[in-house]
């Protein structure tokens, strides 16, 4: 068992009534890259607020770096980077005072900001922009700033709350494109998402939460294969002879009226066999992506 | 705890230095246009206003009165308004919360802020009160450190008031609530001694009243019997106050 960067045992909070974490246990290893997966109001963006001291716990343990955050939260806010869903880009500095400004609350000498500032707007490609504001800037600009940012005082644990909501396709490939390569130089990385394409791309181990509970955890690929299989055969307009036959067949499927998604490990035979007896047209087969595994587990309800 | 409080403090005055040509401005040209209209304007219909067991002129009379109204308004402002604008639309006093900084330094280091511009303020119209003669020295020195307490006690308040307020618009209540009366009826631009005994008490209430006292002294050079009294009652306010903002903001920022 590799060394537990965070250990989280019972937590609970609760606002009045509302339950928005619900004695939820995990553990983070050190190292690589931990996605907690939920829809909106699942308890994701609590959790993660939990860890870095915006919101105490109602009960239970967290600890972080071994350090229980009820006690030590300046110690080991010292040690994490954080970027928030809000842009928290101060619009009063330019993007390189922003940096250095926020060196200065971990007590970065001035030098050392400085040259950490820049290395770090060079490694986001901004240093052509180091005296702008953050008010000139784009969407995935601004969210890369807050990212170089979370980075000034090197930490050992970066937490990411929905890093990529509201970007472009390119600007989130930017932001992914970063968030690997500091991945790959070991640092451990805490994010929460709603975009499954991201969680398969960044994340070794996710959680998937709902109502403030833990469905499931574990490896993308390994849930995916648990849950759904390899393959899924999308038919839409399914006929009635067809539900019998899969019925017949003891398929696993989940019937949405309009569409009927099959999931398990179809040979080709299979669904060439499917697709000429009973769908001529409209039938799909289609490598299981995380996004079954989350519809299927959370259901298709909107969360509003 | 002290490190964070000063961290806060920079971050303000690197804005305030951004734009000190325009924040040199207000303090500069306000006792200006005071005194010009106050002073000149008004002095002609009332002449000399009775002070203690003497008589001074009108422009004597009002000049330490503008150096407390300055104190109040830069303060309270500024723990008001600005405080807010950078906690609820900026959002950076959560920026801050993610770094090694205590909600309890943040507010403080935003209230010695709002200290801090009452000072400025104060030490820009001592430069144009000291030109027409109307400071004594060396007492007019310890109007310094008098702006920073005043300051920080109107900070205090302004700090409470952001931290209980739902939406911008609703500072409008402080300000004609305590801030007009407080202008008007702390002995600012009549002496109370005129006013009905009621009234005179009600003015003891009011801390811009012990304040206006004090900067008279000050500038006058003589310190009343009152003056022990005076700043305790400021120092109450603080005492009141400050503890007052960072419960409220605690509570606000920290869910």
């Amino acid at each position: 068992m590799t060394e537990s960067i965070i250990e989280a045992l019972q937590i609970r909070k609760t606002y009045g009534q509302l339950v928005a974490v619900d004695d939820v246990s995990f553990a983070i290893a050190k190292g690589g890259c931990f996605g907690i997966l939920g829809p909106n109001g699942a308890g994701k963006t609590t959790t993660i607020r939990m860890i870095y001291g915006f919101s105490p716990l109602t009960a239970g343990v967290l600890r972080v770096f071994g350090l229980d955050v009820s006690h030590h939260a300046r110690a080991i806010k010292a040690r994490i980077g954080v970027c928030q869903q809000d842009n928290t880009l101060d619009p009063d500095l330019t993007i390189i005072q922003n940096l250095t400004v926020f060196a200065r609350y971990f007590n970065i000498q001035k030098p050392l900001a400085i040259r950490k500032a820049e290395e770090l707007l060079r490694f986001m490609s901004l240093d052509n922009r180091s005296h702008s504001r953050a008010l000139e800037l784009s969407g995935g600009m601004v969210r890369r700033i807050v990212l170089a940012r979370a980075l000034i005082n090197q930490p050992e644990l970066l937490i990411l709350d929905e890093p990529t909501t509201g970007l472009d396709p390119q600007s989130r490939h930017q932001v992914w494109e970063r968030l690997d390569n500091l991945r790959r130089q070991g640092m451990s990385i805490l994010l929460t998402t709603h975009y499954m394409e991201e969680a398969s791309r960044l994340c070794d181990r996710i959680i998937i939460m709902d109502q403030g509970r833990i469905l499931v955890h574990g490896k993308p690929s390994d849930l995916i294969r648990e849950h759904i299989g390899k393959d899924v055969l999308e038919i839409s307009s399914p006929a009635a002879d067809l539900r019998t036959y899969i019925r017949l067949q003891k398929m696993v499927f989940e019937d949405l009226g309009d569409r009927l998604l099959v999931y398990g490990n179809h040979d080709d035979h299979l669904y060439r066999y499917i697709s000429n007896r009973f769908c001529p047209e409209g039938c799909v087969m289609r490598t299981a992506t995380l996004e079954d595994v989350f519809l299927k587990l959370t259901g298709r309800g909107l969360r509003e | 705890m002290s490190t964070g409080i000063l961290r806060v403090w920079q971050r303000n005055l690197d804005v305030y230095r951004q734009n000190w040509k325009i924040s040199f401005m207000p303090p500069l040209l306000e006792p200006l246009l005071y005194l010009a209209a106050f002073g000149i304007g008004l002095s002609g219909l009332i002449g000399e206003v009775a002070y203690g067991d003497g008589k001074i002129s009108y422009l004597a009379f009002i000049a330490p009165a503008l150096l407390a109204i300055n104190i109040m308004n830069n303060a309270f402002f500024e723990n008001t308004y600005a405080s807010f604008v950078r906690m609820y639309y900026q959002k950076t006093f959560d920026a801050m919360m993610a770094t090694p900084l205590s909600v309890e330094e943040i507010i403080t280091g935003e209230i010695v802020w709002g200290a801090t511009k009452s000072v400025i303020a104060t030490a820009i119209m001592m430069v144009i009160l000291t030109f027409f003669n109307l400071i004594h020295y060396p007492t007019g020195l310890l109007l310094i450190p008098l702006a920073f307490c005043g300051g920080f006690a109107f900070g205090s308040m302004g700090m409470y008031f952001t931290g209980i307020v739902s939406h911008i618009e609703l500072f409008n209540l402080p300000f004609f609530l305590f801030i007009t009366p407080m202008f008007l009826f702390s002995g600012t631009f009549f002496p109370l001694e005129g006013m009905p005994p009621w009234a005179q008490v009600l003015a003891t209430a009011l801390p811009l009243t012990h304040l206006v006292d004090l900067t008279r002294g000050l500038c006058y050079g003589n310190f009343a019997k009152s003056f022990p009294l005076a700043l305790g009652y400021l120092l109450l306010f603080s005492l009141v106050f400050y503890p007052l903002a960072l419960t409220k903001m605690r509570r606000r920022l920290i869910k």
